[in-house]
């Protein structure tokens, strides 16, 4: 317990201290939904139908594209050598990177999306169900993440292969995330999608380790 | 006998080398005779026309685009149980094959599409579930030549196929939810069994079994080249080795 709590606060300290951590993830996204109108046109009825997709497509993109950090620095100064002989085994080291992971990236995103969704014209009574369904995504995406971190972690240029593995597994999720909110934007009941995407989400917590761990055994022989 | 004899490479090489002819010669005639009689010894569809002829090519490359990833499961399963590396090969060389059965099937279904529904592309379940399988090929494969040591290389592409064949199931019935939820348009599937008439019955069957043997011809191929692009590249690590001097000798001379 002591040597878990020990590793998520070094991964927190060093996602808000070293440059370019968390803050970055949040300023990608800022940045997407800023260029979303661009592309369509600034109609509101038209953003009023692409909020939903747009939004989670743009988490979902900042998420990923912060990933190639998760494993990449520890593996090349020799710390994952050092913390994989740590009491605690890698399944759980796996789990509390991606933890950290989405604490500094996910949950800043869950925070900001209903300020963006304003923008976007989203209808006032889907937002709550926003804020749900990314904070019942994202953890996912972080641990899915994890997998295509360490599979790619001895690449020495894995960040858009790390995407091209990464994103296909994003499918569900992003499919179960956006229909939860456009459903509550239109209206009807989110709730089946919601209870789908927490039922995957914990399908990834719950397997998803084994599978990270498993690849940086292999990467670290 | 076992058949785990065969997972040795000198084995596998004596008994593909042997097999490889009939193989060929089989797919050969299977595709001829199913090709030629679905396309010249089938009438019209009384609604589609000429255009229904194209399933001769598109059902059976769909069979294969889906059995090529299982294929590559059950062998990188084997790979990671029993450690043969002509089992990690053969998913290997399987690869870019169901890759290209993938985007035949596309392909087919698009020229059918047009004339039929009147497009070339609608986003409906089936066509999605194929072109996110398609993606998962492409991340595959990609994944094999990034990795330089082939031991690593098959290890990782074992896991990815692995975790890949659980979401691209999921994704398969994640897409039904998306679709259907977003229009509750009808169903443009065409592929059901009792729909095929009897006179596309049997060529249809011929043309299956002529796409199941070009699979296995091209996947003994393909692995019996790159066992012997292994081979290759191990005589060059050797005589590499051999050709530098040690650094003891080095400092003598």
């Amino acid at each position: 317990m002591k040597t878990a709590s020990a590793v998520l606060g070094r991964e927190l300290r060093l996602a808000l201290r070293s440059g370019g951590g968390a803050g970055l993830g949040l300023s990608f996204f800022l940045i997407v939904v800023l260029l979303v109108p661009f592309g369509t046109g600034p109609d509101p009825e038209r953003l009023r139908a692409i909020a939903p997709g747009t939004l989670w497509l743009a988490a979902l993109l900042a998420c990923q594209l912060s990933l190639d950090r998760l494993f990449q620095t520890d593996y090349e100064d020799g710390t994952l050598d050092i913390l994989s002989l740590s009491p605690l085994p890698l399944e759980g080291l796996v789990a509390l990177k991606a933890l950290a992971h989405w604490l500094t990236t996910g949950l800043p995103l869950v925070i900001v999306a209903p300020v963006l969704a304003i923008t976007l014209n989203l209808p006032g009574d889907a937002f709550a169900w926003l804020m749900a369904s990314l904070a019942l995504g994202t953890p996912g995406l972080s641990f899915l993440g994890a997998i295509g971190g360490a599979v790619t972690v001895g690449l020495r240029r894995g960040g858009l292969l790390l995407s091209v593995l990464v994103l296909p597994l994003y499918i569900p999720t992003l499919i179960f995330g956006a229909r939860a909110v456009a459903s509550a934007a239109e209206g009807t009941d989110p709730m089946p999608a919601l209870t789908l995407l927490a039922g995957l989400t914990l399908f990834i917590l719950a397997l998803a380790p084994f599978a990270a761990a498993a690849a940086l055994r292999i990467n670290l022989r | 006998m076992s058949i785990w004899k065969f997972a040795n490479p000198v084995q596998f090489m004596r008994l593909s080398g042997a097999l490889l002819p009939a193989f060929s010669g089989l797919t050969v005639l299977c595709l001829a005779a199913g090709l030629g009689w679905g396309f010249f010894g089938t009438p019209d569809d009384y609604q589609q026309g000429a255009t229904v002829k194209i399933l001769f090519i598109h059902v059976p490359a769909a069979l294969m685009a889906i059995n090529a990833w299982f294929m590559m499961l059950v062998t990188s399963m084997i790979w990671f149980i029993r450690r043969h590396h002509v089992s990690a090969l053969a998913a290997r060389a399987a690869a870019p094959i169901g890759a290209v059965m993938t985007l035949i099937t596309l392909f087919t279904g698009a020229i059918w599409g047009e004339p039929m529904w009147g497009t070339w592309w609608a986003w409906d379940p089936r066509l999605t579930s194929f072109f996110i399988l398609f993606v998962f090929y492409l991340g595959y494969i990609a994944l094999w030549s990034a990795i330089d040591d082939p031991e690593k290389a098959a290890d990782l592409t074992a896991i990815l196929c692995l975790v890949g064949s659980v979401f691209a199931v999921l994704s398969r019935y994640a897409v039904f939810f998306w679709s259907q939820g977003l229009h509750q348009g009808p169903s443009l599937s065409m592929d059901q069994r009792e729909n095929v008439d009897n006179a596309f019955y049997w060529p249809l069957l011929l043309c299956i079994a002529g796409f199941v043997l070009l699979f296995i011809t091209l996947v003994l191929l393909r692995t019996r080249t790159e066992i012997r692009a292994r081979r290759l590249r191990a005589i060059e690590q050797m005589q590499a080795q051999q050709a530098a001097p040690r650094p003891m000798e080095a400092h003598k001379a």
